[in-house]
C-alpha cells in the first residue's frame, strides 16, 4: 500500500523546543503565590511511626504548611499510599510533605521535624522471607493472596496479605536448581505437561534470578498544582495524558470533569508514569489544603524509590525439546520480588515463553513476596524482558544439546499468524517472526559469524541471538478530529508525550485518511481543557497500533461527514464522492464539490452530529466532554475504535550480538548489534529507529551494567543515583546499531503498524546473555547483569560468595 | 534520611591570592572546606551527609593553574584541570602515564571541571560512608562494609584498619609511579612530600586520605625528570568505559633496554586506601629479560598478601592480570 504520510519521516511539533530548550516540563511552570513542597521520607526499611512533631518546622519563617496521612483518605496495604500512616515499609517512603515560600526553606525545614519510629524486622531478599522463620515485610505477612483476577501491569493487585512459608529444605533445593515443593498463590497451565515432557529428547533444568532495577527517568517527577473555582489545574509529569485523569481525580476526591491535566513534555516514564502515582495526590491535596499553588519536585534519589522499579525474579525452569527441535513443554516457577507493593509480572514472563517458543504445554507456578525494598511496577516489557534476559542462554543450551543451530531453533519455534499465546492460547492479529529472523540473520551474517573462531588474542568472542516480545496494542479508544472553517485540520490527541513522538506519528493517520497536507494539520494535546479524547495509556508499546486505529475511526467519521455534506449540497450519495487537495467532490466531475473549509462551515450550520452537538453513545465520558467543548466550531469527526479485532497485536523483535570478553579484565564489549522487528508497517522511520536503538541500549545495560544492590544489614539501597546504578554510557554501546523491520503490514491496523518500544530492550538483553554464554563455552550465570567481577571470578575459578539465587544482595 | 537537591546555607570566601587562602584556612580551621573543581565537594554538601560553615573557593587564584617546566621536570598547579593535563603537550610528550590516567578520570564533563589537586585529595567512595552512616571514617565505631554481609565489591584488599575503603583517584597511582612530589602550603610555610607519602591509609589517619593537615593547601605537584620518556603502562578497569571509579587500576613506569626492564615502578590503584607499590613485582622484573611465560608467573604474585572481603576476591586475579599485561606490553 502506498501512503501519503505513513512511513515517511516528519518533524514532530515538540522537537524544536527540545533542541532549543524552549520545551517546558512540569517543573518549569510557575504561578503567583506558588510554594514549594518537599518530602520527609522514611530512613528505615520497616518501622511503625510512633509520633510526628513538626511544630518547630512550622514555626520557621517562610514555612506555610504540612500534609500528613491524617489529611488523606485511608489506604490499605499493599496499595502504595500517598503518605505513610502507621507503618513504613521501605526506605524513602514519603511520610509528610512540608511547604514553604522557597525550596531552600522547605529543605531546611525537614531537619526540624522529629519523627519517632519503632523498628520492625525487614527483608530485602524474597527467599529470606519465604523460608520458615523468615521476617515478613508487613505485619500481616509476606505474600499476596489475590481475591480478584490479576489485571494488566498498570492495575493494582486486589487481595489480602498473609504469611506463606516454605520449608528450609525446599528453599535449599530451589537454590540448587531443583524443583521445590512449596505453596504458590498464582499461576496458570495449558496442555498436557507430563505427556509432552515424556516425548522430549532434551530436557534442561536451571534456576535463575533477575534484578528489579529502577526506571531512572531523566525527569524526576514534578507536579505543579493550583485550584481555581473548584477546578484543579495539574501540571504533571506523566506518560499518558487522558489515562491519568480518573485515577488522579479519585486521589483528589473530585469529579474528573473538574480536573485539568496539563502535560506538554515528559522526561521519560518507561512504565512508571503510566497512570496516577502517589506524589501526584500529595501535591494536589496539599495545594487544596493550603489554597495556594504548590510545586513538588522530588529529588534524583527519591526518583529511585518513588519512581518504582521492575519486580525481581527468583525462578526455576524446566524446558523440553523434541528431536526435531520443537519446544514441547515448559514448566516454570517464579518467586517474584514485589517490593512493598507486591507488583508481579510473572504471568507476562511466562507469556513471553509461550509466544516466542510456542511450547505445546506449559505451566506457571508463582508467588509474589513482599520485600522492604523500593516499590515495584510496570517497566518496559514488564515480565517479558527480564524473562528474555535469562531465557536466551537456557534455550541455547537446550538447542546446543540437540546439535541445532540457535537461529534455526528459534525460527522453527517462531509464532505465526495462526499461533496461540499465553494461558488461553489466544490469537494474535498477525505474526511474521520467522521473516524477521531470516532478515536479521542475513543482515548480521549469522552463518559466517557463528562459525568464526571464538578467540581473538586475549578476547573471547561471543555470538548471540535473542528475542523480545510485548503485546503491542489495544482496542476501543476514541479518536477526535475537527476541520475548522478556515480549512485547518485539528487532531485532538489524549496520548501523552513521553518522548517517543508516537502521539504525533499516530495523528498522521488522520492526514492519511483525509489525504491532506500535513502542514495544514495541527495536533492538539497536552491539556485536558483543550478537549482531548479518551486515549490509551502511552505505554505497553500501545500507541502505534491503538491510536492509529482510534484516529482512523475518527478520520473516517469526518470523511463520511464530508461526503454527506457534499452529497447534501450537490446531490447523489456518499459513494459518488471522492476527496483530494482538501476538497470533497463528485467522482465523475471533480469540478463539482467544495473545500474542506466550506464543508466545515456547512457542518456548523447543520449542527447535530456534523458539528459535534451530538455524538455517538459509545464514546467515553472523557471524549463526551471533549466533544461538548468544541461543538459548533467546525466539522467534528469522533468515533470509538470499533474496527474489527483479533486478539493480541504482538510486538516482536529478534536481536543479534557479537561481543568480545577480555579474559584479563572481564570487560564485555559489544562489537556488532542488529535488530529486526516484526512490527507491521513502520509508521515513522525516525521514531522507529529511536525506539529500536533506545531499547537496545537499555537491553545492553540490563545485560552487563545496571545493578540493584541492597545492604542486607540495614536495608539500605546502594544505587540511588544515575551514577551508582551504572546505566550504560554512549561509550559502552556500539556507535552503530543496525535496525530494520520485516515490514509486513498487520491486517488489523488500517495503517498496518504495531508497537515495538518494549521488545527492543528484551531482544537486546537476550542476545547479550546468549552471546556471553557462547563466549564462555556455554557457562550460564543465570542472572543479570553480568559484570566484570563475575567474569573474572568465573575465569579464575573463584567460587566465593556464590550463593545461588541471591537477589538484591549479590 | 530525606534527600535533598538544594545546597544548605554556608559562607563563601573567594580569595585571589594563595596567601589569603592560607590565612583563611588557618583562621577558619575545621569550620571551612577547600573548594577546587567541586566534583567531590558538592555531592557531600548537597546530600548533607557532611556540612561546613564556610567554603574557601580557590578557583580565583590564577597562580594555582597551569603546567610549568622546571629545572628537573615539570610543576603542575593544583587547580589545573584534568582535561588540561590529559591534553597538555609537555605532559603528553614526557609523562604520558599521567595524561593517560587523567584522561580516564570520570567523564569528559567532570574532567573539564575537576582539578588535579581535587583528584589526588578526594575522599573515599565507600557507599556506606557516602550515605552518611556513622562508620569509623565518619567518627563512629563501626564498619558496615567489612562484615560477612557487607556489600563490598569495590573495597580494599590491603591495608585495612577498621576502614576498608579504597583511594578512588586515577592520577594518584600515576603520580606515585612517576615519583612526583606534592607542594603543600600552610600557615607555617611550604613543605614538600613525596607522592608516596602524601596518600595515607586508615591506620595513619582514618578520616583523611592524605597527609594534608588542617589549614594546609596543596598548591602544586612536581614531577621530576627521573621517568621522563620511560615506557609507561596505564590501565583502568571499571564497570563502564566512562564515569566510573576504578575496580582496579595499574600505573607502571619502566626503563627498558632491549628486552630487559632495567628499572620499574608498579603502582596499583583501588585495592588499598593509598596507591599500592608492588615492590615484589618491581624486584622480580628489574634487570631481567622477560617473555610472556615469565610475565604470567611473576604477575601471579602481585596480589600476594591480600585479605579479600565477601565480594571483592575478583580484584586479586584482576591485579595479577594487569601486572601481566604491563610486563607483556614491553
Amino acid at each position: 500500500m502506498t501512503f501519503m504520510h505513513i512511513g515517511k519521516d516528519f518533524v514532530p511539533p515538540d522537537v524544536e523546543g527540545k533542541v532549543t530548550g524552549d520545551a517546558k516540563y512540569a517543573e518549569d511552570f510557575r504561578r503567583e503565590g506558588m510554594v514549594f513542597a518537599r518530602l520527609l521520607t522514611s530512613p528505615m526499611p520497616s518501622a511503625r511511626i510512633v509520633s510526628i512533631d513538626a511544630s518547630a518546622a512550622l514555626r520557621m519563617d517562610g514555612v506555610v504548611g504540612i500534609i500528613t496521612a491524617d489529611d488523606l483518605p485511608p489506604s490499605a496495604p499493599p496499595a502504595n499510599p500517598m503518605l505513610a500512616s502507621e507503618y513504613v515499609t521501605y526506605i524513602g517512603q514519603p511520610i509528610l510533605a512540608i511547604a514553604a515560600i522557597s525550596e531552600h526553606i522547605a529543605e531546611n525545614a525537614l531537619a526540624q521535624i522529629n519523627v519517632q519510629f519503632e523498628r520492625r524486622d525487614f527483608v530485602v531478599d524474597p527467599l529470606d522471607s519465604l523460608v520458615e522463620g523468615g521476617p515478613d515485610a508487613y505485619p500481616e505477612g509476606n505474600a499476596m493472596v489475590l481475591t480478584a483476577p490479576e489485571g494488566d501491569e498498570n492495575t493494582a493487585l486486589v487481595g489480602r496479605i498473609q504469611p506463606v512459608k516454605w520449608k528450609a529444605e525446599e528453599i535449599a533445593k530451589f537454590r540448587r536448581g531443583e524443583e521445590p515443593d512449596g505453596d504458590f498463590t498464582a499461576g496458570w497451565e495449558y496442555g498436557e505437561l507430563e505427556a509432552e515432557f515424556a516425548q522430549c529428547d532434551v530436557i534442561v533444568e536451571e534456576s535463575f534470578v533477575t534484578a528489579g532495577t529502577p526506571h531512572q527517568c531523566m525527569e524526576p517527577r514534578t507536579s505543579m498544582v493550583y485550584w481555581e473555582n473548584g477546578k484543579c489545574y495539574f501540571h504533571a509529569s506523566t506518560q499518558s495524558q487522558s489515562s491519568v485523569n480518573n485515577g488522579l481525580a479519585a486521589m483528589l476526591g473530585i469529579d474528573p470533569a473538574d480536573l485539568c491535566v496539563i502535560n506538554e513534555n515528559t522526561g521519560g516514564g518507561f512504565g512508571s508514569k503510566g497512570t496516577s502515582y502517589p506524589t501526584m495526590g500529595i501535591s494536589g491535596n496539599l495545594s487544596r489544603l493550603l489554597n495556594r499553588p504548590v510545586q513538588l519536585r522530588i529529588t534524583r534519589e527519591e526518583e529511585f524509590y518513588i519512581g518504582i522499579g521492575r519486580p525481581g525474579m527468583q525462578g526455576w525452569i524446566k524446558t523440553g525439546l523434541k528431536a526435531d527441535g520443537t519446544v514441547a513443554a515448559v514448566d516454570l516457577i517464579i518467586v517474584s520480588d514485589g517490593g512493598p507493593t507486591g507488583q508481579n509480572s510473572a504471568s507476562s514472563s511466562a507469556g513471553h515463553i509461550s509466544v516466542l517458543f510456542q511450547p505445546a504445554a506449559m505451566r506457571l507456578r508463582n508467588i509474589p513476596i513482599f520485600t522492604n525494598t523500593a516499590p515495584r511496577g510496570a517497566q518496559r516489557g514488564p515480565g517479558q524482558n527480564e524473562m528474555a534476559a535469562v531465557l536466551a542462554p537456557i534455550m541455547d543450551k537446550a538447542a546446543n544439546q540437540l546439535g541445532m543451530d540457535r537461529v534455526e531453533f528459534r525460527r522453527l519455534n517462531a509464532p505465526n499468524s495462526d499461533s496461540g499465546i499465553y494461558e488461553a492460547q489466544g490469537p494474535v492479529t498477525s505474526a511474521f517472526m520467522a521473516q524477521a529472523i531470516d532478515k536479521g540473520a542475513t543482515m548480521f551474517d549469522w552463518q559466517n559469524k557463528v562459525n568464526t573462531p571464538r578467540r581473538r588474542g586475549n578476547k573471547l568472542v561471543g555470538i548471540g541471538v535473542g528475542q523480545g516480545y510485548h503485546g503491542a496494542g489495544g482496542y476501543g479508544y476514541d479518536g477526535l478530529v475537527r476541520i475548522h472553517p478556515d480549512g485547518k485540520i485539528e487532531i485532538h490527541s489524549g496520548v501523552g508525550n513521553l518522548g517517543t513522538y508516537s502521539y504525533a506519528s499516530t495523528s498522521r493517520t488522520v492526514a492519511e485518511v483525509l489525504q491532506c497536507d500535513w502542514d495544514n494539520c495541527q495536533i492538539t494535546h497536552a491539556r485536558t481543557d483543550r478537549h482531548l479524547p479518551h486515549s490509551s495509556v502511552q505505554g505497553g508499546s500501545n500507541t502505534i497500533f491503538t491510536h492509529s486505529r482510534a484516529n482512523y475511526a475518527a478520520a473516517m467519521d469526518a470523511l463520511t461527514k464530508l461526503k454527506e455534506i457534499a452529497a447534501g449540497e450537490f446531490g447523489g450519495s456518499v459513494d459518488d464522492y471522492s476527496i483530494g487537495d482538501e476538497r470533497v467532490f463528485r467522482t465523475d466531475d471533480s469540478t463539482t464539490g467544495m473545500t474542506y473549509a466550506e464543508a466545515a462551515q456547512k457542518a456548523i450550520e447543520l449542527g447535530g452530529r456534523y458539528s459535534g452537538a451530538e455524538f455517538p453513545d459509545d464514546i467515553n465520558p472523557i471524549t463526551q466532554r471533549a466533544v461538548a467543548g468544541i461543538a459548533g466550531t467546525g466539522l467534528v469527526g469522533v468515533a470509538k475504535d470499533n474496527l474489527e479485532r483479533k486478539g493480541t497485536p504482538p510486538g516482536q523483535i529478534v536481536g543479534f550480538v557479537e561481543i568480545e570478553i577480555d579474559v584479563d579484565t572481564g570487560k564485555i564489549e559489544v562489537m556488532d548489534y542488529v535488530a529486526v522487528a516484526d512490527c507491521g508497517t513502520i509508521m515513522h522511520p525516525q521514531g522507529f529507529s529511536q525506539q529500536m536503538n533506545g531499547g537496545g541500549v537499555w537491553g545492553i545495560g540490563m545485560a552487563a551494567y545496571e545493578r540493584h544492590v541492597y545492604d542486607p544489614q540495614n536495608g539500605l539501597p546502594a544505587n540511588v543515583g544515575l551514577y551508582q546504578s551504572k546505566l550504560p554510557s554512549m561509550l559502552d554501546v556500539p556507535a552503530n546499531m543496525a535496525t530494520a523491520a520485516a515490514d509486513i503490514p498487520d491486517p488489523f491496523n488500517p495503517m498496518g503498524g504495531r508497537g515495538i518500544g518494549e521488545p527492543s530492550q528484551g531482544c537486546a538483553v537476550a542476545a547479550m546473555t546468549s552471546a556471553i554464554a557462547d563466549a564462555l563455552d556455554g557457562h550460564l550465570f543465570n542472572r543479570v547483569p553480568v559484570t566484570p567481577d563475575m567474569v573474572v571470578n568465573h575465569l579464575a575459578g573463584n567460587t566465593v560468595n556464590s550463593v545461588p539465587l541471591k537477589l538484591n544482595t549479590f | 534520611m530525606s534527600s535533598h537537591d538544594v545546597m544548605p546555607d554556608m559562607d563563601l570566601y573567594q580569595p585571589v591570592q594563595v596567601e589569603d587562602a592560607i590565612s583563611l584556612a588557618a583562621r577558619l580551621g575545621d569550620r571551612a572546606w577547600l573548594l577546587g573543581g567541586g566534583q567531590d565537594t558538592y555531592g557531600w554538601l548537597k546530600d548533607r551527609a557532611k556540612t561546613t560553615e564556610a567554603l574557601i573557593d580557590l578557583n580565583g587564584i590564577e597562580s594555582l593553574r597551569g603546567v610549568r617546566e622546571t629545572e628537573d621536570g615539570i610543576e603542575i598547579g593544583a587547580l589545573t584541570t584534568l582535561t588540561e593535563i590529559a591534553t597538555n603537550p609537555l605532559i603528553n610528550e614526557n609523562y604520558s602515564l599521567l595524561s593517560q590516567a587523567a584522561g580516564r578520570v570520570a567523564s569528559l564533563q567532570i574532567r573539564n571541571i575537576g582539578t588535579l589537586g581535587g583528584n589526588v585529595s578526594q575522599d573515599v567512595r565507600c557507599w556506606y560512608y557516602r550515605r552518611g552512616l556513622d562508620c569509623y571514617r565518619a567518627g563512629g565505631n563501626l564498619c558496615y562494609a567489612d562484615t560477612p554481609e557487607g556489600m563490598n565489591r569495590e573495597h580494599a584488599l590491603f591495608g585495612a584498619s577498621r576502614c576498608v575503603a579504597v583511594n578512588p583517584s586515577d592520577t594518584a597511582p600515576a603520580l606515585v609511579a612517576l615519583e612526583a612530589s606534592m607542594v603543600i602550603n600552610g600557615d607555617e610555610g611550604e613543605r614538600i612530600l613525596a607522592a608516596e607519602d602524601y596518600f595515607v591509609g586508615p591506620a595513619i589517619d582514618i578520616e583523611s586520605t592524605t597527609a594534608l593537615r588542617e589549614g594546609e593547601i596543596l598548591t602544586a605537584v612536581r614531577i621530576p625528570s627521573t621517568w621522563a620518556n620511560a615506557t609507561f603502562y596505564f590501565e583502568k578497569v571499571a564497570d563502564r568505559n566512562v564515569w566510573d571509579f576504578a575496580l582496579v587500576s595499574m600505573a607502571v613506569a619502566m626503563k627498558v633496554s632491549g628486552n630487559t626492564i632495567e628499572d620499574s615502578r608498579f603502582v596499583c590503584g583501588a585495592v588499598e586506601c593509598k596507591p599500592r607499590r608492588l615492590l615484589e613485582i618491581e624486584a622480580a622484573v628489574n634487570g631481567r629479560s622477560h617473555d610472556g611465560a615469565s610475565a604470567e608467573s611473576i604477575a601471579a604474585t602481585a596480589s600476594a598478601g591480600a585479605r579479600s572481603l565477601a565480594h571483592n576476591q575478583y580484584k586479586m586475579p584482576l591485579m595479577n592480570n594487569l601486572v601481566k599485561r604491563a610486563i607483556e606490553s614491553v
